[in-house]
């Protein structure tokens, strides 16, 4: 079986790709316009008209979405059909009071899936896969979109959903699956827990897993790798242009190719909005290219990454994105240093300690304090208290290196900070500016 | 000849001592001695007890624990005898990392102490006349 699941189009030359991409957006542009009166709006404040989008290129003239847009036109503002042409909803956690609602029609819901597909058999899946996709279901775009992929693929769909851990080992062995979905924190607490159980990396059938929705580094990538005896594929995606598959890790793991030819990427200045050239670093802006329901232009993800079209070794011809770097979301400022919780997890993997970290931020005297509990391993418990001390120590300072600000350590007994099976709560910040 | 020692890592939170000490009452362990080293937000509770493999045990697998080998030296009952154990430690550049002393009805008064090498220590003191305290006397 081939390694593409649709291989014309995801080797199609930059030439044909571009063409496609002019003829869509331009489709695109006159289907929000009549249909979108929030963004019609926008477009006309800003001067814009249907018709000066001849090109992909023009797309700099269009106006930016931002998640307030999203928060301003909820429900149906932004809605590009009829209620009776769509056919399902998804919707974001809402964690941070900002609850986005995305309308699918099934034309959208098959391009979506195909996207997840793709991102499959990339990863080596099958019709003679066991897909076992442990991302929630619901109004999680994880669950849903990773089991319509393992689908079109022809994969056996383990539809397992999050949580209950006894389970998920439980049908992983019985049934043998081949390829698991889910957040890489929960990977790794199911490589814990199968170790745990005396079970040995060789002991299941898996071969690769497919981790997304939550940031994760390169060395969470190896122990995971690691603890499970696969290999681990990054996938990118947000409830707001679809969900995961927008771009997925192929062999090399050097970067998540976008599916280009339904979501036009850019990378701008996220101070200015100027357009960035590939290989700087910014702030990625999606554009839904053939998305009929919920058809965003211009959207604002708030992360940070760098684009680039250097030639892949899979054959896939489409643009590649880093790993999200941060969130400006994520992202702390803490005496006015920028942190990014990944940075925090990487000192960590460095100093050999499990990713288990809690971060917490205040302010005392009008100064930002910024706390991380730690958990210690077992293997490194000691009876001299000057010992755990000058970990600590030694731990504050590779912080300091690596964050510019020291943060204050606190060593932890292990399973002490509360885990979630979905995403894990990382940061919590108390700091009450008035 | 050592007698092992457990050691537990304790939040500084309320509760965490009376929960590990209950534990250990409740599974009939006695503790023969206990001391505690504190630092800003966490302690190290170190026991000598009746079955140590026992008291790991019921901590549970989610309590931090750590076994090792410490010294426990049987005190006379008169003024200088720390001093004389202490200046064999002193002559053979031996260093105590901490120590701990307890008293026991069927023991008297005893002193724990941690040192790097347990062997080499208990070797100094046996030559010197020390009475050390062996795992069957806990």
């Amino acid at each position: 079986m081939s390694n593409y699941f649709q291989e014309e189009i995801e080797t199609a030359s930059r030439e044909k790709i571009v063409e496609i991409q002019n003829e869509k957006i331009v489709k695109q542009v006159k289907h929000v316009y009549e249909n979108v009166a929030y963004y019609r709006n926008l477009m006309d404040k800003q001067g814009v008209k249907p018709e000066d989008i001849k090109s992909i290129d023009d797309i700099k003239k269009l106006p930016f979405l931002t998640k307030a847009d999203l928060r301003d036109a909820y429900p149906y503002g932004l809605l590009g059909t009829d209620l009776k042409d769509c056919v399902r909803i998804q919707s974001t956690s809402g964690t941070t009071g900002r609850r986005v609602v995305a309308f699918y029609t099934q034309h959208d819901i098959d391009l979506w899936e195909e996207c997840c597909a793709r991102a499959i058999v990339a990863a080596g899946g099958t019709n003679e896969d066991v897909v076992q996709v442990c991302y929630g279901y619901g109004l999680f775009t994880g669950g849903p979109g990773l089991n319509g992929g393992s689908h079109k693929v022809g994969s056996l769909t383990l539809p397992m959903s999050s949580g209950n851990t006894e389970r998920q080992i439980q049908f992983m062995m019985d049934l043998q699956s081949t390829i698991l979905c889910c957040t890489p924190s929960y990977a790794a607490f199911i490589g814990e827990s199968l170790a745990e159980k005396g079970y040995k990396p060789e002991d299941n059938k898996l071969k690769a897993g497919i981790f997304g929705a939550e940031p994760w580094t390169e060395e969470m990538r190896k122990s995971i790798e690691k603890s499970l005896g696969i290999k681990a594929y990054d996938i990118y995606g947000l409830t707001e242009t679809s969900g995961p598959g927008v771009a997925f890790e192929c062999e090399e793991q050097t970067g998540m190719h976008i599916n280009e030819d339904h979501f036009y990427a850019e990378i701008i200045n996220p101070d200015t909005g100027e357009v960035l050239p590939e290989g700087e670093k910014g702030e990625l802006v999606f554009t839904s290219l053939d998305k009929e329901a919920f058809p965003l232009l211009r959207y604002r993800t708030r992360d940070i990454c760098v684009l680039s079209r250097k030639k892949c070794s899979c054959g896939r011809t489409h643009v590649k994105m880093t790993k999200p770097m941060g969130r400006s979301d994520d992202m702390m400022i803490i005496r006015g240093v920028n942190v990014f919780p990944s940075q925090i997890e990487t000192v960590l993997l460095n100093e050999g300690y499990a990713p288990n970290y809690q971060i917490l931020v205040d302010r005392k005297n009008n100064t930002d304090t910024l706390d991380v509990n730690v958990e210690l391993l077992p293997e490194q418990m000691s009876d001299k208290v000057s010992d755990i001390e000058a970990m600590e120590k030694k731990l504050e300072g590779a912080m300091r290196t690596m964050l510019g600000i020291g943060p204050k350590i606190h060593l932890v007994p292990p399973k002490s900070i509360t885990r979630s099976e979905g995403k894990a709560v990382r940061v919590i910040d108390k700091r009450k500016l008035v | 000849m050592a007698i092992k020692q457990l050691s537990v890592f304790m939040e500084n939170k309320q509760g965490q001592l009376s929960g590990a000490v209950k534990k250990i009452a409740e599974a009939g362990i006695d503790i023969r001695a206990l001391s505690i080293g504190e630092a800003q937000d966490f302690g190290i509770l170190r026991l000598i007890v009746s079955d140590t493999n026992k008291a790991k045990a019921v901590l549970g697998e989610d309590t931090l624990c750590k076994t090792n080998d410490v010294i426990a030296v049987k005190m006379d009952d008169n003024a200088g005898a720390l001093c004389k154990v202490l200046s064999v430690f002193d002559a053979e550049q031996i260093d105590v990392e901490y120590s701990y002393a307890f008293t026991s009805r069927d023991l008297g008064a005893y002193v724990v102490f941690r040192v790097a090498d347990v062997a080499k220590g208990e070797k100094v003191l046996l030559e010197n006349g020390v009475t050390l305290v062996c795992k069957d006397d806990i």
